[in-house]
């Protein structure tokens, strides 16, 4: 029994240990922030404080606060819908309000500005019929954007999280006496919580790092207010301080995940697909709500742009397949690795819960909320040390050589947190019954992982890859500064347009960007169809 | 999820194959550019054909490449650091990533005042920032200068780009060298209160809204609305070169340019690409393709360009914008200039 025991405990270390060290690199940029703390940068403080951070500050909070009802607001109600409700349009809404997915923010953006601000088509058209827009350009505009550009990561969570119980514990409800609409309120939306809030902390971490959308809004956060220091004030190093500023934000929204997440227990029975809940009356207007959506976040984009590219079409001269290649083995590459690096943390919580996993846990997201040029900076000063090190220590090793797997260790230190939130999640749908008959009758822990973990967190891990390689085709100044020569990709090339301000032409690898980033969308489709399928034929048998 | 993790795998697979490895060639130079590929890559496809020099790059924005010269030290690849900005050249000189050349041909191509005293870095093309008026509502008589932008008259009537862009911080910057702290600062305060909208995210944007009706007059540099009006030749905005009357300092002119980096391993195979741009029809490609103005006075500018006539430019050297652009930047916050 003892030696049984101290095994375990052996074991446990060793899960700690491996975790810890797998998310070592997230360190990296936040030792960058602290080490920046230690040498004062004056005057460029007492100038932030005085005219720049009260500012970027109050709109820092005004925008997480809009974007956070947004994003909720839009997620859970499709994915409500799409999940527990029957309504026309129904199965190809499920897959298609993910299309957003693919659509990068900063894009968006744009192509929102395009078509509604003053001199946007939209505007110009219906002006001509006497009709004036309120001003788009602000507040109230950029939460537009940043919800279209975002609502998909609550969608993708909650739905996942309705698909599985929700369906149950509504018939459960109405059973009672109680009316849909109440009862989806009262019972499905309070066991979804630690999904909903998983897909909007994802949100809002990236609204705080985002810095394209807000700067095509002259909207000016804390991220701006990092890069307007470093990049008109010369001062990386008060870049990084205000970073620490921007860190606080992080903590809070982590902090306020971790508490609506406490004491919460999730276990779920074995679910089989119930009927859906016929709309009667309402099922019109599920089925425009869905449509508004697509219209707005997708489809009017697509078209605008399409409309700007297309005399651009033949100016690409042939260089798009490299650039296809590059971008799509870069996400594939960078999903695999990052996605099994957060499994691998999530498995070690579950199994060896201590400090030192679940502080593990919590570094490992930090990387999502930090401004990606910076987390860049951070990453890449000290590994040009290290390698300049090596070299003089007479290892036959090169930055330039190490270029590819540096950049995905970028992109991994950048997304553990997307990886990894959909992974955690599924795990709390575990019921610890289950591992406990496993272990009970003898299974050691690979084989538990193997056969019950793996299996049924299939669908979270789908959901991980699938946002952890849309995030990488988006990225942009990660890739910029660490991609080695020859590895430009789609988003490199919108960056190198749109610089000059040259839309019509950036318009090109947008699109291009899209199309790569809907590939991996219709195939989980296809994957969730495949299993609901056997799902449905096992039943039969049965 | 097997199939996706097939497909990924077939995926890189099938990508891993196809990057087939060639053996470098001889004589090859690197320049990281903040100019984009579209700009520069025809130049270095011509000077490749002519002299079989193959020039490679990689973009990105001038800090992010700045920041990669000053951690790669003397294990950089690159040769060349090639900006769409003086502030940031001068920059990079100040972090001793650019070191000092010695060429007769590069001084007797680019005027003084577009290259740093130096010689650390030399402008290839002018960026000029003017004034732009809707022709349907303002005439040329009631224009003269930036800061009479400032005056009462064009309350209401005004858009500008955000203060976040260079080219606004450089003019301000030669504004501060002129005027001084506090009469800037009145100016920027006057541009700030006569705002018809809050400021744009690019000067396409604020040509269109003086097209639209938005707004009367703006502020942007000639090669955004010398592209607008390729697209649209009845565009109802016009071009007015600004601080032209006498005694006044010109017109505000930025640089395009380059320098050799320190680490560079063969400063004079970089030098000589940096003499070929500045001269002939290379010089003449490296502004025309971006409807920019040639550095080098011998050198005639795109004919659509050379229609606008011939402006006096600012005789401060452009180094000096980058020199009090951390002054510039700060007046413009206090100022209340987004």
């Amino acid at each position: 029994m003892s030696a049984a025991a101290s095994g375990g405990r052996a074991a446990r270390f060793a899960w700690a240990l491996l975790a810890a060290g797998f998310c070592l690199p997230t360190l990296v940029p936040l030792a960058a922030v602290l080490q920046a703390l230690l040498v004062p940068e004056g005057e460029v403080w007492q100038h932030l404080l005085a005219h720049v951070l009260p500012s970027a500050v109050a709109d820092t909070l005004w925008l997480l606060l809009g974007v956070g009802l947004g994003v909720v607001a839009v997620g859970v109600s499709l994915a409500g819908l799409v999940a527990m409700a029957d309504f026309p349009g129904r199965r190809f809404f499920d897959w298609a309000l993910l299309l957003p997915l693919a659509m990068p923010g900063y894009v968006l953006a744009v192509a929102f500005l395009g078509l509604f601000d003053y001199s946007g088509t939209v505007a110009t058209a219906l002006r001509a019929w006497g009709i004036e827009l309120p001003a788009f350009r602000g507040r109230g505009g950029l939460i537009l954007v940043l919800t279209a550009a975002l609502y998909p990561y609550v969608y993708l969570v909650a739905r996942q999280a309705f698909a599985s119980t929700g369906l149950r514990t509504l018939e459960v409800a109405r059973s009672l006496g109680h009316a849909p609409l109440p009862a989806f309120l009262r019972t499905v939306l309070p066991l979804g919580l630690p999904w909903i809030m998983a897909g909007t902390g994802l949100a809002l971490m990236e609204t705080l790092a985002d810095f394209g959308t807000v700067a095509a809004f002259n909207y000016d956060t804390l991220t701006v207010a990092i890069y307007k220091t470093w990049y008109t004030q010369f001062s990386p190093r008060g870049g990084l301080q205000v970073a620490a500023v921007l860190l606080l934000f992080v903590l809070g929204l982590l902090a306020l995940e971790a508490r609506g997440r406490r004491g919460m227990r999730f276990a779920t029975m074995g679910v089989a697909p119930l009927r859906r809940l016929p709309l009667t009356r309402l099922r019109w207007l599920a089925t425009a709500w869905c449509a508004l959506v697509l219209l707005l976040a997708f489809v009017l984009p697509v078209i605008w742009l399409a409309v700007a590219g297309l005399q651009h079409v033949p100016d690409m001269r042939g260089r798009f397949w490299a650039l296809g290649r590059n971008t799509l083995s870069l996400g594939a590459l960078a999903a695999l690795l990052t996605v099994a690096v957060a499994l691998l943390i999530a498995l070690a919580v579950h199994f060896a819960p201590s400090w030192i996993t679940r502080l593990t846990q919590r570094l490992s997201t930090l990387g999502y909320a930090f401004p990606g040029a910076l987390l860049a900076v951070g990453l890449y000063v000290p590994m040009a040390a290290l390698m300049a090190t090596l070299a003089q220590a007479g290892f036959a090793i090169s930055l330039v050589q190490i270029g590819v797997p540096l950049l995905l260790l970028g992109y991994g230190v950048r997304f553990l947190a997307v990886g990894h939130a959909p992974v955690a999640a599924g795990l709390l749908r575990l019921r610890p019954s289950m591992i406990e008959a496993a272990r009970l009758s003898g299974a050691g822990p690979l084989r538990i992982i193997g056969r019950i973990h793996l299996p049924l967190l299939q669908p979270s891990l789908m959901t991980a890859l699938l946002l952890v390689f849309v995030d990488v085709l988006k990225e942009m100044p990660i890739t910029l500064m660490m991609r080695p020569f020859g590895w430009d990709t789609f988003a490199t090339r919108i960056f190198e347009f749109t610089r000059e301000g040259e839309w019509g032409m950036a318009a090109v690898p947008s699109l291009a960007l899209m199309v790569a980033g809907l590939l991996p969308i219709w195939l989980l489709h296809r994957g969730r169809r495949a299993s609901e399928g056997l799902h449905l034929r096992g039943q039969a048998h049965a | 999820m097997n199939r996706l993790i097939l497909s990924l795998s077939v995926l890189l697979l099938v990508s891993a194959c196809s990057r087939s490895e060639t053996a470098p060639p001889p004589t090859e130079l690197v320049v990281y550019s903040a100019r984009a590929e579209h700009l520069i890559q025809p130049l270095f496809e011509r000077y490749q054909q002519e002299t079989g020099v193959v020039v490679r790059y990689l973009s990105d924005s001038e800090a992010s490449l700045i920041e990669r010269l000053k951690a790669e030290g003397a294990q950089s690849p690159a040769d060349i650091l090639l900006t769409v900005d003086a502030g940031n050249l001068w920059y990079a000189a100040e972090q001793g990533v650019l070191r000092p050349l010695e060429s007769d041909v590069l001084t007797a191509n680019i005027p003084a005042v577009l290259r740093d005293p130096q010689m650390r870095w030399v402008g290839l093309s002018v960026r000029a920032r003017t004034l732009v008026y809707a022709t349907e509502r303002v005439q040329p008589t009631e224009l003269s200068t930036y800061e009479a932008l400032a005056d009462d008259t064009w309350k209401g009537r005004l858009c500008l780009r955000s203060a976040k862009k260079v080219y606004n911080q450089s003019l301000v910057a030669t504004m501060i060298a002129e005027l001084g702290e506090p009469a800037t600062e009145a100016v920027v305060r006057g541009w700030v209160d006569n705002l018809a909208a809050p400021p744009f995210a690019n000067d396409t944007a604020v040509i269109e809204a003086i097209s639209a009706g938005r707004c009367d007059v703006g502020l942007v540099n000639t090669y955004y609305f010398g592209r607008l009006l390729k697209d649209t030749p009845d565009l109802p905005v016009g071009l007015f070169w600004a601080n032209q009357g006498e005694g006044a300092r010109g017109l505000h002119v930025n640089v395009s340019g380059a320098g050799v980096t320190t680490a560079s391993k063969q400063p004079e195979a970089a030098q000589a690409l940096l003499e070929w741009l500045s001269q002939g029809e290379a010089q003449a490609l490296f502004a025309g393709s971006n409807l920019e103005f040639p550095a080098n006075p011998m050198v005639p500018a795109d004919p659509l360009v050379a229609a606008w006539g011939p402006y006096r430019g600012d005789d401060l050297n452009v180094s000096e914008a980058g020199r009090l652009q951390v002054q510039a930047v700060r007046l413009m916050d206090r100022a209340g200039y987004e």
